[in-house]
């Protein structure tokens, strides 16, 4: 983390701390809230594996679902702690992204996009199929909501412990930029040639990124199906992989913020939207096609444009 | 009879049908500076590369320190002590100049993504311990007040010499220079020429590729020739400057434009 990360992620706390009380425990206010944090942690692993290792995933829709159905059946029908079905998740997602990762990261070009895309689909088939763990298309119900020491965690408590996460891993996510592996991988970025003279094993911290990224999405898939209860596959299904790296694309993938703003946005934005009716999806892609039109590096660097902060060139701030 | 560091045995390396090296033997004392002359398009890039793995060789073998490098990745000969500076500059643009230098420590050093992003202790020091080892090398090479501006934005001399920075950092018993008077003004060059024997005298071989033949000629213990590919000769300064073959392929012309 460098001194310039100190006062947003202060602001940010604070603004979490201080948001329910302010709007009174309003119920739908609060879950939009969880799901802007849900999404936010799977965007911040995107964002290391696009801005970072340069690779697109078109499977962490997967990921995510992994971590809801290691949750969802673990506890449901093997009587699992919810801790120990999270954890089980974490293990499950880094073991499948690393098979995926170990031979794709080693080619040059899309493989990974490809090979994650597959995956996907996969996971998705098995979600479906595989009724009698998974409860089929009709999805899987009754996963039982957490508790803290005999406490229901519901409403705003919830809210807090995604969005404990939320900061945790941005804290961590600044962190692993900031150090030899995040100096590893940008200068991947800025010379893989120069990056492998100096002794940079490139395609192994292109995996560790992807591995960390994929247990950001299990993490998150975990958190969701402790708080709707209810999980079915379309939850996880490419439409959503999709969006999630919109999230990136449209915060900026230079840095974790933008990946924060992105989730921020693309979730409140349908929710704003919905007045249009049918006018909905026409004004969310005309918005989308409007920031990649006028700020193609995301939202944030846009704003940073306007306020007239250009930043040093060619040293982003991570 | 000194320690042979490095020892390339009957290299050559075929591009298609092009023959960029050719049946190439030499060795690299210990503590010696030894420069690689020749003509463009002599292959002198091209050894380089082959040495540093960016390049696997169509035949031959080379040893460093007793250990064959032949099928070694990059970043393993890197880590085993052969670092570089390139012909036109690959510095990480993204990165300021000290993070630049800070990479070059990465084969010496250890975290992992997950004490990394923790921040435990041990990575913490290591962390504090990379940036001083990394400003001690900007202070080598003179550049310790540039250390937070872009390693791009600096002047093309100054990148010059960061590039020699980071390669430093990464602690090499072979340290490969390839042009790096290229571009330099007279002054530039010759505090280049007094960085290189002070890298000497820190116990690292040298391996020279350069245009400037004075630079060479003075610097350089043992010089090779180098034309299409093939040796034309190899010995002190003295010697090429005097061998036939060297003056018709090469300082013939220079000679003529001095």
């Amino acid at each position: 983390m460098r001194k310039s990360d100190y006062y947003p992620i202060l602001l940010m706390a604070l603004a979490v701390i201080l948001f329910p009380l302010l709007g009174g425990g309003n119920g739908y206010f609060i879950s939009l809230l969880v799901f802007m944090g849900i999404n936010g942690i799977i965007s911040m692993g995107l964002s290391l594996l696009m801005g970072y290792a340069g690779q697109i995933s078109l499977g962490h829709a997967a990921f995510y679902g992994i971590g809801a159905y290691s949750s969802g059946i673990l506890t449901t029908k093997y009587s699992f702690h919810p801790v120990g079905a999270f954890f089980i998740g974490i293990l499950f997602s880094a073991l499948i992204a690393f098979l995926v990762g170990k031979p794709t990261l080693r080619l040059k070009g899309h493989y990974m996009a490809v090979a994650t895309l597959g995956f996907g689909e996969i996971l998705f088939i098995f979600f479906n199929e595989l009724s009698p763990l998974t409860g089929g298309p009709s999805g899987l119900s009754g996963i039982p909501p957490l508790t803290f020491f005999g406490h229901l965690l519901e409403g705003t408590a919830y809210l807090y412990l995604v969005w404990g996460f939320v900061i945790f891993l941005l804290l961590f996510s600044l962190n692993v930029i900031n150090s030899r592996v995040g100096r590893a991988l940008r200068a991947v970025h800025g010379s893989e040639l120069a990056a492998n003279a100096m002794g940079v094993d490139a395609s192994r911290y292109k995996v560790q990124v992807f591995v960390l990224s994929a247990i950001y999405a299990s993490m998150a898939g975990s958190l969701y199906a402790h708080f709707v209860t209810f999980i079915s596959p379309s939850s996880f299904s490419l439409m959503f992989s999709i969006l999630l790296l919109m999230m990136v694309v449209v915060g900026g993938t230079e840095t974790i913020w933008g990946a924060l703003l992105g989730a921020t946005v693309l979730t409140l934005l349908p929710e704003y939207l919905r007045g249009l009716e049918d006018f909905e999806v026409l004004a969310y892609g005309a918005i989308l096609m409007g920031v990649l039109l006028f700020m193609p590096r995301g939202i944030l660097q846009g704003i940073r444009g306007l306020l007239g902060k250009r930043g040093e060139v060619g040293v982003p701030s991570p | 009879m000194t320690e042979q560091v490095l020892r390339v045995q009957s290299f050559e390396k075929s591009f298609g049908g092009l023959r960029a090296i050719e049946a190439l033997d030499f060795t690299v004392a210990a503590g010696q500076i030894k420069s690689f002359i020749g003509p463009n398009g002599a292959g002198k890039t091209t050894l380089f590369n082959l040495v540093t793995g960016i390049l696997p060789p169509t035949a031959g073998t080379f040893e460093f320190a007793g250990r064959t490098l032949n099928g070694l990745k990059p970043h393993a000969i890197a880590r085993l002590g052969i670092s570089r500076t390139f012909q036109n500059l690959e510095l990480f643009g993204n990165m300021t100049a000290l993070e630049n230098v800070m990479l070059g420590r990465h084969s010496r050093t250890a975290a992992g993504i997950f004490s990394a992003g923790l921040r435990l202790p041990g990575m913490r020091r290591e962390e504090r311990q990379i940036k001083e080892k990394a400003l001690e090398e900007l202070r080598f090479m003179g550049l310790e007040n540039k250390a937070m501006m872009g390693a791009t934005s600096l002047p093309l001399g100054e990148q010059k010499l960061l590039e020699i920075a980071r390669a430093l950092a990464t602690q090499p018993k072979l340290l490969l220079l390839d042009e790096p008077a290229a571009g330099l003004n007279m002054r530039e060059t010759v505090k280049l020429s007094e960085t290189i024997l002070r890298i000497r005298e820190r116990g690292i071989t040298v391996m020279l590729v350069e245009h400037d033949m004075s630079l060479v000629m003075e610097i350089s213990d043992e010089v090779l020739v180098l034309n299409y590919g093939r040796k034309i000769a190899e010995g002190r300064p003295k010697e090429i400057q005097r061998h036939p073959d060297v003056i018709a392929a090469y300082l013939g012309e220079e000679t003529q434009n001095a």
